[in-house]
């Protein structure tokens, strides 16, 4: 074992640094046709007339199509999870037919020689558009008599869906102690760097689709559902993409259309989004109202959580929308123990587009609920924000643990991570140089935020899927193949888009089979090569596909020791395997390399009975668990109350994700993910206006954090390796983002508690922090000391 | 049409191109210089970015015919294994790398204006390109340990 844990270099680098990259927009065969969008300038209009005669007669232009001319054979787009029997799943055409929900829904298309063209006739595109209600606001969206999105369901709820364990009621009820509150998960747009990009290339009645996507197995088989191209004719091809965090975890409509023009007009067709088009189309993140009530006893001890939430799924049901408040419902007791707790989860319909999986999904927002909360009860209880968690966490020797919200958490040290994670800060001189900024009534105020965090990833057991009525399983599957010559191929069922599966899939298989690394190749993300996988999200693809790979590996290894046991006339019980090579024990001299039995097996001259040629092997895992990173990241915010400026000045991240294949790859995930929730805390909020235009289309609009926005973060890891595993290790893709949201409103709440700020709704703009510090406390009260108690302000109702 | 001619990554190039044509779909369209991606439509990513007469420029916020006359170098036409393509691959500066290409030519510019930039200047000086992948850190990272590698006198250069 000795590439597994090492900081290995990427081999996807030599391509990607020097422009030799295979983005789908990069490649436009002989022939290609373009394709344009127009899409609904309105939230919400009947279409009453689509005249594309004028457009077809332009000079290059193809084909011209509405909604209406392709709704014989558009179908719907699917939804892969009905989260309850009653569930309100409306119908979705990929391309509007008779009403638009959402401003950016396609209309027509364009199809031209190329794209120049093809945007130039969507001008000559006349529609007719009779305006009905936006509804953009979820609670009013639920009011008696309101403006419906989907006039034939009589009401904007799709679902309401329940959880509960224990008597909330009877824990909440005298409970010494009552925190309640009311957050707001803000819409996000997920902004992967390369904007969507889709080819569909015919060949006969055989079609291969490149998409940037993070899924080209389900793909497929969504496509060949909603289109009636049988599945055994379609090819679906990733090939490099650039990042998804979840937006690329989709069946979009214009992968659909792309499908359909291809088979239509016989050549090859291709749309490259915008990055306008984009921010109103690539599916939404979060957008949740959370109410929540936590009970406590008087010396912090938990009680129970009740928690109502309202989740945005915007317009229409796209593949997993209803689904991402679900994958949050499992994790609102986060790291701690009480007896009661209960979930009230109603989906609301708004004139909006989709939400869907966004980094996290639906774990930050209940991550952030519960780390919220917790600072809110240390400052009721004026105990310190640590000693509240302490109190209540589960302990390292109680594991594995039931946890209130039915889930079993396998294994964790939240005692050694927070001990470290303290210490890498150094809490007690900040909490030193807090008191000394309050005493002082220094304008610029310290503040320092918590977060102690678990998630559950590794999406995911198969049948926990199918008993929250999810439309398939979570396995992965991997094969190995020891070719004539020696060298390795690895087929995976994951496909990566920035996450370095070219390099950890070959250090894991090269320590099984005792071969170099650089003899590995890595290959996925193509339905033909990789004939079945179930992809990349969830933080899934170590936890599982990893796991895959490595049960592969054993298989050849089994395999290669009966060919060696018979080429050297021993037993396979006397065979040893190490460093790539078989030796009878104790005869260190004879022996076999994997190369040279791979020859074999590939000669087949002389196998044993029963052996079958080629040295190979095929696997499937499916956990029977979900995988529990978790950690402890603290944040140092510095707040200027007279600007509501707000600096981070250090970030901590502790982070156990079990067992580390490459620790390279893994802190940059987990960089990565900081940047992403530091962004919801501080910068990011996808604003639609009252008439139910989205207002942040591009990206001076839409903040993503730059260098100069972020700090410089302290990582280090506690490695608790995961026991539902061979390999022990931990998803780690979403815990970054999971954690640090919290750790930031944390800070800035801390910061500002002695003027009597308990809150400040995210994005926390300087803005914002100004007003929360204006409107929250009173003249009288503003003044630093004033209260004297710091930390005691917040109080409970 | 206007015709425009350019050099671009050491071969000249002569075309009749629309005067509204970005430099960026020059580059990829006409001349399939696909290693210079595009990630928006408002100048603000920076995914474009390329060296016109040895100054970084975005290429999206150039027209083709601004180029005429003009020498341009994008991440393609950077000498084999140049010092800052190998610091963003030895500081694991790249995830999904489609900020890279960018990224690494902004960088060289940056250290040609700075040759020893703090991390505050590296920041700074980045604020025009953005990265959704890797939270920055180890670009930075990355662009000083060109800098320092830069800096060196060429012959102990070392080359891989
Ligand atoms: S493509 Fe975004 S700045 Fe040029
Ligand atoms: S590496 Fe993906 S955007 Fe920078």
């Amino acid at each position: 074992m000795t590439e597994v844990g090492s900081p290995r270099l990427r081999s996807e680098d030599a391509r990607l640094v020097t422009g030799r990259t295979r983005w789908t927009d990069n490649m436009t065969p002989a022939g290609t046709l373009h394709v344009a969008y127009l899409r609904s300038p309105i939230a919400h209009a009947r279409i009453t007339r689509v005249d594309t005669e004028p457009a077809k007669g332009r000079p290059g232009v193809v084909a011209v199509l509405s909604g209406a001319d392709l709704a014989d054979e558009q179908g719907s787009l699917p939804c892969a999870w009905v989260v309850t029997e009653d569930m309100r799943l409306p119908e979705h055409p990929p391309m509007a037919v008779d009403e638009v929900r959402y401003v950016g829904e396609p209309v027509a298309c364009v199809v031209a020689r190329d794209p120049y063209a093809a945007v130039d006739a969507l001008e000559e595109i006349d529609v007719d558009y009779e305006p009905l209600p936006a509804v953009v606001d979820m609670e009013a969206a639920l009011e008696e008599g309101a403006d419906l999105v989907h006039e034939g369901l009589g009401t904007n709820s799709s679902y309401t869906w329940v959880f509960e364990n224990g008597d909330v009621d009877a824990a909440l009820r005298d409970a010494p102690v009552l925190i309640e509150r009311r957050y707001v998960q803000q819409r996000l747009i997920p902004t992967a760097m390369e904007p969507r990009s889709v080819l569909c290339v015919p060949e006969g009645d055989e079609f291969t689709l490149y998409s940037s996507t993070q899924i080209p197995h389900i793909l497929r088989l969504m496509l060949a559902t909603v289109t009636g191209v049988p599945e055994h004719r379609l090819r679906v091809v990733a090939p490099d993409v650039g990042g998804g965090f979840g937006s690329k975890l989709q069946v979009y409509g214009e992968e659909v259309i792309a499908l359909l023009l291809a088979r239509r007009l016989g050549r090859p067709v291709k749309w490259t989004e915008s990055r306008s088009e984009g921010n109103m189309t690539v599916h939404h993140g979060r957008d949740q109202i959370q109410r929540l009530t936590l009970a406590a006893e008087r010396d912090g001890r938990l009680r129970g959580i009740k928690v109502e939430l309202l989740a945005d799924m915007g317009a229409y049901l796209m593949l997993v929308t209803p689904g991402i408040p679900l994958l949050g419902a499992f994790m609102y007791s986060g790291v701690y123990k009480m007896d009661a707790y209960s979930l009230t989860c109603t989906g609301v319909f708004t004139t909006k587009m989709p939400t869907d999986a966004y980094r996290g999904a639906g774990r930050p927002e209940a991550t952030f609920a519960i780390e919220r909360l917790m600072d809110e009860l240390a400052a009721e209880l004026d105990l310190d924000p640590v000693e509240v968690r302490r109190r209540n966490w589960i302990r390292h020797e109680e594991f594995p643990y039931d946890t209130v919200a039915g889930l079993t958490y396998d294994s964790g040290d939240y005692e050694s991570a927070t001990e470290r994670a303290l210490e890498l800060f150094a809490y007690d001189k900040l909490r030193a140089e807090q008191a000394d900024r309050r005493e002082r009534r220094d304008p610029v105020q310290l503040g320092i935020g918590v977060s102690v965090f678990t998630e559950m990833c590794g999406l995911a057991p198969s049948r926990v899927l199918g008993s929250l009525s999810y439309g398939a399983g979570g396995w992965e599957h991997a094969s190995v193949r020891v070719l004539p010559s020696g060298k390795v191929e690895v087929v995976t069922g994951t496909s990566p888009h920035g996450q370095g599966h070219e390099t950890a899939w070959a250090q894991i298989t090269a320590d099984r089979l005792g071969v170099p690394f650089e003899d590995v190749r890595v290959l996925h993300g193509d339905t033909a090569v990789s004939h079945k996988g179930m992809d990349t999200y969830g933080s899934r693809s170590l936890a599982v596909g990893g796991v895959a790979l490595y049960s592969a590996c054993e298989k050849v290894v089994d395999k290669a020791r009966k060919v060696a046991a018979h080429l050297l006339e021993a037993s396979e019980q006397d065979l040893e395997f190490s460093g790539g090579r078989f030796s009878v024990r104790g005869v260190e001299q004879e022996g076999r390399t994997i190369q040279e039995v791979a020859t074999a097996a590939f000669a087949a001259h002389d196998l044993p009975d029963g052996v079958e040629p080629s040295l190979d092997s095929d696997a499937t895992f499916d956990p029977e668990n979900f995988s529990f990173p978790h950690g402890t990241h603290l944040c140092a915010a510095e707040v200027d109350t007279e600007t509501g400026m707000v600096r981070l000045r250090s970030y901590v991240a502790l982070d156990d994700v079990g067992k580390v294949v490459n620790p390279v790859i893994v802190e940059g995930q987990v960089h990565g993910g900081l940047a992403q929730g530091i962004a919801q805390a501080l910068f990011e909020e996808a604003v639609y206006d009252a008439e139910g235009n989205l207002t942040t289309t591009t990206m001076a609009d839409y903040l993503i954090p730059t260098a100069a926005d972020l700090p410089e973060f302290v990582t280090e890891r506690t490695e608790t390796p995961a026991t539902t595993n061979p390999l022990g290790v931990k998803g780690v893709g979403e815990a970054g983002t999971i954690a640090s949201t919290p750790a930031v409103v944390n800070a800035i709440v801390d910061a500002l508690r002695p003027y009597g700020v308990r809150d400040v709704p995210m994005p926390c703009t300087p803005e914002r922090v100004w007003r929360a510090l204006r409107d929250e406390s009173p003249p009288d009260l503003a003044e630093p000391g004033a209260g004297g108690g710091l930390g005691s302000a917040g109080g409970a109702r | 049409m206007p015709r425009i001619r350019v050099e671009v990554d050491g071969s000249s190039y002569e075309d009749d191109v629309e005067p509204r044509l970005l430099l960026v779909h020059y580059l990829r369209d006409r001349l399939g210089k696909v290693g210079t991606p595009v990630g928006c439509d408002t100048t603000n990513c920076g995914a474009c970015t390329v060296l016109m007469d040895g100054l970084s420029v975005k290429s999206c916020s150039v027209l083709a015919v601004q180029a005429d006359g003009r020498e341009v170098t994008t991440v393609e036409g950077l000498r084999a294994g140049h010092p800052m393509q190998r610091a963003f691959h030895e500081e694991h500066a790249l995830q999904c790398g489609y900020c890279t290409p960018g990224m690494i030519m902004a960088s060289i510019d940056l250290l040609r204006e700075n040759a020893d930039p703090s991390e505050d200047e590296i920041r700074d000086g980045l604020e025009g390109n953005l990265c959704r992948c890797t939270g920055y850190q180890n670009i930075v990272r990355a662009v000083r340990r060109a800098a320092t590698e830069m800096r060196r006198p060429a012959s102990e250069e070392v080359t891989s």
